[in-house]
């Protein structure tokens, strides 16, 4: 009995150990060697692969960055790492710091359950891709928060969550890379990714209507109803298809008051965070 | 009488329901206002002719087909435009629409109404094509493509049969069924006039079983036209599906992702032929259909013939009203149509049914685990695995959703009826196909 014990030991043992040894050789003998640069820069990177760079990943990032020259290096960014990690790796490859200003993902409705009261129920899955497909909505905004969630779902950073007084999402600008998923998710494309200012200042129209006040307005009160009245604060906010856009240029330390007070309907947000000290 | 024939892979039998089997067409009147929209098919919307003020009758050119794959608009009332303007439809999402007051019903001169049946088809091919493009006429079993670039076969390829499709397999709907009995000859004729463009002699009615009526009509009159047969197909749903229909038939397949050409067919819906026969000999556009309204919260069920552009409630009232038992009201048959969002939207060329749903039939259970019966993949006419598709679109491996041959799915909604987890597969085959076709 114990003479089976040992043998099974002493075979598998020796199997395992033999095992080892050609698992090493053959590894030391087959390496490709990666170039010292990308396990660097691969290091720095947050490894969330998000996608939020355009890249399939962080080590496809990290191999853009290892071999581009300083012009294009420009063009690479890392939004979830941020302006620090950009330093970091441009400090690596011996290039000049390249400044990005902060920036962040809105929402661009505001139909509330205040604002757009529902009007038909909805009791399919839990899917605004499919609710797109089958009708206006529960609220009858052909452009507005459908209220189903995709865009929570794919958040891989938390900053997502669904206000359940309100019934749209509310996003964390302090959590938000601006990796763009919720961008690409949104069937109805109402997340936009906005600059930032240092105090976290954001002044975005909520809205994307583009049909005539009045009807608009029998959907939802806080629709933009395209009066101009922005426009008279800020010549270069445009109104276009009946739909208001502020454009980046706009300041929104400047202008931001005085473009939320004109706004008529509330379409305009203009919102001042606390600034995230850690 | 041959054989019964059937497609072979998978399909349902839900109740029928077919309340209004023994109904008459009756004309549904005229409403006070029609709602026309400019988009009631596959393709470019029509370009908009006329302007507020303007006068029209019925059978007036509202909206002229932009483009091939369009088709003309014609006023289905005679009276007054008053507004041309973007208004909800029936999902609620904003459509161009021309309003028009109905002021008396005065016919266009050139439609002939008289109730003769014209037997002689004295025009050349291009000719008939033509008169179908003017008449606006779409295919009117639900999905809405322009019937002249369907009639009109691709250079290369050879149809050799004509099936005129009068299955109506959806439950509740018997809107084909009314016209086959009661316009079965014009049918026939319009079954004719179909052989002359594509240069065949042949034609086979396929009606399901369950339309007894129908078949002796039709039997009895094809026996004076030579080419034209009934086939009688086994009473199974979707035995409508256009697909499912060429295999039962002729033993053929459609090829993935290809026409039903490329297997030597046409397929049209019986209502469309009726439609070309009165384009054709009676130079009528298409302006009028039948609708069926019915469902077991539906107090007075009838079927009416339609003037399009009449708002769904007028319908509605003429049914009896809104019952309190009607939790839904959809848009099309219960398998395919859709719950409406607004009940004001108008009546289209491709609204075959409107139904009052009661709860009964039409509420939601709450969904369950997947336990592996297989049900959906045996039940899918296509030969798909819906169970498959639901799993990987809710783990999101759209790469993945690529293998399953998902873009052939029909729609027809057999996988989700059978599940007895009651998992809405369909909502995931069609969340598949339209990721898929976002990443083309």
């Amino acid at each position: 009995m114990d003479d089976t014990v040992l043998l099974s030991v002493l075979v598998l043992g020796g199997i395992a150990i033999v095992s080892a040894i050609v698992l090493y050789l053959v590894s030391r003998k087959f390496a490709i060697a990666e170039d010292v640069k990308i396990v660097e820069i691969d290091a720095l990177l947050p490894q969330a692969n998000c996608g939020g760079c355009g890249k399939a990943g962080c080590h496809d990032f990290a191999q853009a960055c290892a071999f581009v020259d300083e012009k294009g290096f420009a063009g690479l960014y890392c939004p979830v790492g941020g302006q620090q990690v950009m330093d970091q790796i441009a400090a690596l490859r011996g290039f000049a710091k390249v400044e990005k200003k902060p920036t962040a993902a809105v929402l661009r409705c505001n139909g509330t359950c205040q604002n757009a009261p529902l009007k038909v129920s909805y009791d399919h899955i839990t899917s605004c891709r499919i609710a797109a497909r089958i009708s206006s909505g529960q609220t009858g905004c052909p452009t507005g928060c459908l209220r189903l969630g995709d865009c929570i779902k794919v958040c891989k950073f938390g900053a997502l969550s669904m206000n359940k007084e309100t019934g749209i999402p509310i996003i964390d600008h302090n959590k938000c890379t601006s990796c763009g998923a919720c961008v690409r998710m949104c069937p109805r494309g109402l997340f936009e990714i906005r600059p930032k200012t240092e105090n976290g200042e954001m002044l975005y129209v909520a809205c994307r209507n583009t049909q005539k006040g009045a009807i608009a307005r029998k959907n939802c009160k806080a629709a933009c109803i395209a009066c101009q009245k922005c426009t008279k604060v800020n010549a270069e906010v445009k109104v276009e298809n009946n739909l208001s856009y502020i454009p980046d240029t706009v300041s929104a330390e400047e202008f931001g008051q005085a473009l939320r007070e004109a706004c008529p309907t509330g379409a305009i947000i203009y919102t001042k965070e606390e600034k995230n000290n850690d | 009488m041959t054989k019964i024939k059937t497609f072979p892979l998978g399909g349902i039998h839900p109740n029928k329901y077919k309340i209004t089997t023994d109904s008459p067409i009756i004309f549904a009147g005229l409403p006070e206002t029609v709602y026309i929209p400019v988009k009631q098919h596959i393709g470019a919307p029509a370009k908009i002719l006329v302007k507020p003020g303007d006068k029209v009758k019925v059978g007036t050119l509202l909206a002229d087909a932009d483009g091939i794959v369009s088709a003309d608009v014609h006023s289905s009332v005679s009276g007054e435009v008053l507004k041309v303007e973007a208004i909800e439809g029936e999902f609620g999402y904003v459509e161009d629409m021309i309003t028009i007051k109905v002021e008396g019903d005065g016919f266009e001169p050139s439609i002939d109404r008289s109730l003769d049946i014209d037997r002689e088809i004295p025009y050349t091919a291009e000719e008939i094509i033509a008169k179908i493009r003017e008449a606006g006429i779409v295919g009117m079993g639900g999905a809405g493509y322009p019937t002249p670039v369907k009639t009109s076969i691709p250079e290369g390829k050879k149809v050799d049969t004509l099936i005129l499709n009068g299955i109506e397999c959806e439950p509740f709907l018997t809107a084909d069924d009314r016209l086959m009995v009661e316009k079965g000859e014009q049918i026939i004729i319009g079954a004719k006039i179909l052989n002359k463009i594509l240069g065949i002699q042949n034609a086979i009615i396929a009606i399901d079983e369950n339309k007894p009526k129908a078949i002796e009509v039709l039997s009895k009159i094809t026996k004076t036209y030579v080419g034209v047969n009934v086939q009688v197909c086994a009473t199974k749903y979707p035995q409508g599906g256009e697909k499912q229909l060429i295999t039962a038939i002729t033993g053929r397949e459609v090829p993935s992702g290809k026409l039903p050409a490329d297997a030597g067919c046409l397929v049209q819906n019986v209502g469309t032929v009726f439609a070309i026969y009165e384009a054709v000999m009676k130079n009528k556009p298409l302006f009028e259909r039948v609708v069926t309204v019915s469902g077991d919260a539906c107090l007075h069920p009838a079927n009416y013939l339609v003037r399009i552009g009449t708002p769904a409630s007028y319908l509605l009232e003429k049914a009896g009203g809104i019952t309190p038992q009607t939790a839904q009201v959809v848009f099309g048959g219960p398998m395919m149509g859709t719950s409406a969002f607004n009940i004001n939207a108008p009546i289209t060329k491709i609204t075959s049914g409107l139904l009052l749903l009661s709860d009964k039939i039409s509420a939601k259970h709450h969904e369950e685990d997947c336990i592996r019966c297989g049900k959906c993949a045996e039940g899918c006419p296509m030969g798909l695995q819906p169970f498959l598709i639901g799993r990987l679109m809710r783990a999101g491996q759209i790469d993945e959703v690529k293998n399953t041959r998902v873009l052939d799915c029909i729609e027809c909604g057999c996988c989700s009826y059978v599940c007895p987890s009651r998992i809405p597969l369909l909502d995931y085959c069609k969340l598949a196909k339209i990721e898929l076709k976002k990443k083309k």
